[in-house]
């Protein structure tokens, strides 16, 4: 079970990057089909949407970096 | 103590608690059921700089500032105490949910609304993220050993009849006010902000009455409370691990799991679903109240069988059954199963009547109605609007009916086309039915979390501790469940599906559940602390 939970703690170190470049790519995205009417509100919202998740993703992947040094065996 | 007073004393303290925090609750979500008036009342229409702060005061205060308020109230409960701090937040949710209403419209006071709206709503953000921890500490730390997930239980059910509380009391002063009158600038819907300050300032007095938490008191008397609950809280590793073990592992599931049952669930009656305005929430109404007291069924349980498995079963059955909960709702609401009463009496076949513009004289709309009646007892309205615009203003001396096709310049291609469903008997229930197994969920997942939380932390730093996860937990990944999943059914939609794929929204709770999930199966112990003294 240990083996597990380390080998797992990689997987969430590498999914915590994988969600910021997909909400970057998205906002990106968004952003750039928005029409003039409703654009900055679009990039307010990714703005937030970026500020909130970024830090969160960056805890995960600290949770996957002690989940890998057996911290929560 | 007696073993009578003692019970008193827990049921005082659950009572006081619970009363304050359901409070806070209706005023948190008065202003989100209200959104649609307050952004007509306060925010000029078409208006870039306007939209913006319609949407910060919306958006922000349910993302941004609760966590921020998690910090700023639990370091100040686990500096000067739990009963002081909590009865900050409440005083500050009530009086600036009483101040919204009484903010003169954009009409009258122009730019001067909105801004003040923003304010008061990040202020109701902020007391919203302090309130939650102190309540659910405070009875932890009053509750007996092998009683405490039955007794945080009741703080638990405060979130969701607040829901309760502030759809009925909606609900109530609309239908008997009219809805023109109710949507009016000093008009009924102000009604639910001042009835807050009634119901704050009792609760205000109760909580006054209320003693400092047994633990906190002991930790003050010899000296040891925390200095710093911050650094102590995050800048120590042993005690950061578990914060993000407590939200990745279990809160992060549990608010997606919430908001999925009791938001995401009415928005999709009503807005995929097409069910009509009061049927809606009255049948969100029903399956709350039925299922509230499985807040305290589960947990009593966990106290039985440990808090893990509940959370977790709780998961993996909405993992499991929320995409042919979603599917159901569609087909019990859906025509195409359903016979028709073909009888002239009953059936409504259509309706055409125009409406002029009263400032444009070469623009009119033709209004169709039509009706279908079923036999199960359902109606379903089908109304459609045409733009119409006129080669020269109009002679309004002529009858409309004799307009000449010659003088139509133009007709609006895309019709303005709206349903609306009022449920026979049986699809009702059966809708009421599977919003109720959703609030199941909701209570097995919520139900044994404050007691879960309570006992990861060690008591000087738990304020802080529990209410930092707690509030992004609900606030950030719950509270994005209604954005997040309709702008997912939006990257469905191409040219062959306008419509997009109405259940694909439901990815993100899904997925998020499931990484909660594995994390909360392989991480988390199911031990009960016996002791949260420490």
């Amino acid at each position: 079970m240990n083996t597990i939970k380390k080998l797992l703690g990689y997987v969430w170190m590498l999914l915590a990057p994988c969600i910021i470049l997909f909400l970057v790519y998205e906002a990106y995205d968004k952003i750039s089909k928005a029409t003039a009417a409703t654009q900055s509100n679009v990039i307010l919202q990714w703005v937030i949407i970026l500020l909130i998740f970024t830090p969160i993703c960056i805890g995960f992947f600290i949770f996957g970096a002690y989940a890998s040094k057996g911290e929560y065996d | 103590m007696s073993q009578e007073n003692k019970q008193n004393n827990i049921a005082f303290v659950i009572g006081a608690s619970s009363v304050g925090t359901l409070i806070e609750w209706y005023d948190f979500y008065i202003f989100g059921m209200l959104a649609t008036i307050i952004s007509k009342q306060f925010f000029p229409a078409n208006a870039g700089t306007a939209a913006l702060l319609s949407t910060l005061a919306i958006f922000a205060a349910g993302f941004i500032v609760r966590p921020f308020g998690a910090l700023v109230f639990g370091r100040l409960g686990d500096l000067i105490g739990r009963k002081h701090t909590f009865l900050l937040t409440l005083i500050i949710m009530g009086g600036s949910t009483f101040a919204i209403g009484l903010v003169p419209g954009y009409a009258t006071i122009g730019w001067a609304a909105p801004i003040l709206v923003l304010i008061l709503r990040l202020l109701q953000g902020l007391a919203l993220g302090g309130e939650y921890g102190g309540a659910a500490t405070y009875v932890a730390e009053h509750a007996p050993a092998g009683q405490r997930g039955f007794w945080t239980s009741w703080i638990q059910t405060t979130a969701t009849l607040g829901l309760f509380l502030a759809l009925g009391i909606i609900i109530l002063i609309r239908t008997n006010q009219g809805v023109e009158k109710f949507s009016a600038e000093w008009g009924g819907w102000r009604y639910p902000f001042w009835i807050s300050i009634l119901l704050v300032g009792v609760s205000v007095l109760i909580r006054m009455r209320m003693s400092e938490s047994p633990m906190f008191s002991k930790l003050k008397t010899e000296g040891k409370t925390s200095t710093n609950p911050l650094k102590e809280s995050f800048g120590h590793k042993a005690n950061f691990k578990m914060v993000l073990l407590a939200l990745f592992g279990a809160v992060m599931g549990q608010g997606v799991v919430w908001y999925t049952g009791q938001f995401y669930a009415q928005s999709f009656i009503e807005t995929v679903c097409k069910v009509e305005f009061v049927q809606s929430r009255n049948i969100m109404l029903i399956a709350i109240l039925m299922a509230t007291p499985c807040f305290v069924l589960f947990g009593w349980l966990s106290d039985k069988v440990g808090r893990k498995w509940i959370m977790l079963i709780g998961m993996l059955a909405a993992v499991f059954t929320y995409r042919p909960i979603y599917k159901e709702f569609i087909n019990i609401t859906s025509a195409a199963n359903r016979t028709k009463i073909v009888d002239a009496r009953l059936t409504n076949t259509m309706t055409s009547y125009p409406i002029y513009d009263t400032k444009d004289k070469t623009k009119m709309y033709l209004k169709h109605e039509a009706d279908t009646t079923y036999f199960d007892g359902s109606v379903f309205k089908y109304y459609r609007t045409d733009t119409i615009i006129l080669k020269a203003p109009r002679d309004e001396a002529r009858p409309i009916t004799l307009i000449n096709p010659d003088m139509i310049q133009y007709s609006s291609p895309k019709p303005n086309l709206v349903v609306e469903k009022t449920l026979g008997h049986a699809a009702y229930w059966d809708m009421i039915w599977l919003v109720f197994i959703q609030i199941v969920y909701v209570t097995m997942v919520y139900g044994p979390i404050a007691a879960f939380l309570v006992e990861m932390f060690p008591t000087k730093i738990r304020y802080t501790s529990m209410s930092l996860p707690y509030h992004i937990g609900n606030g950030v990944f719950g509270g994005l469940v209604p954005f997040l999943g309709t702008l997912i059914v939006e990257f469905t939609k191409t040219s062959s599906n306008p419509t997009g794929d109405s259940l694909a929204g439901l990815w993100y709770p899904i997925g998020v559940a499931s990484i909660c999930f594995i994390i909360g199966l392989l991480y988390l112990t199911n031990k009960i602390d016996k002791n949260v003294m420490d």
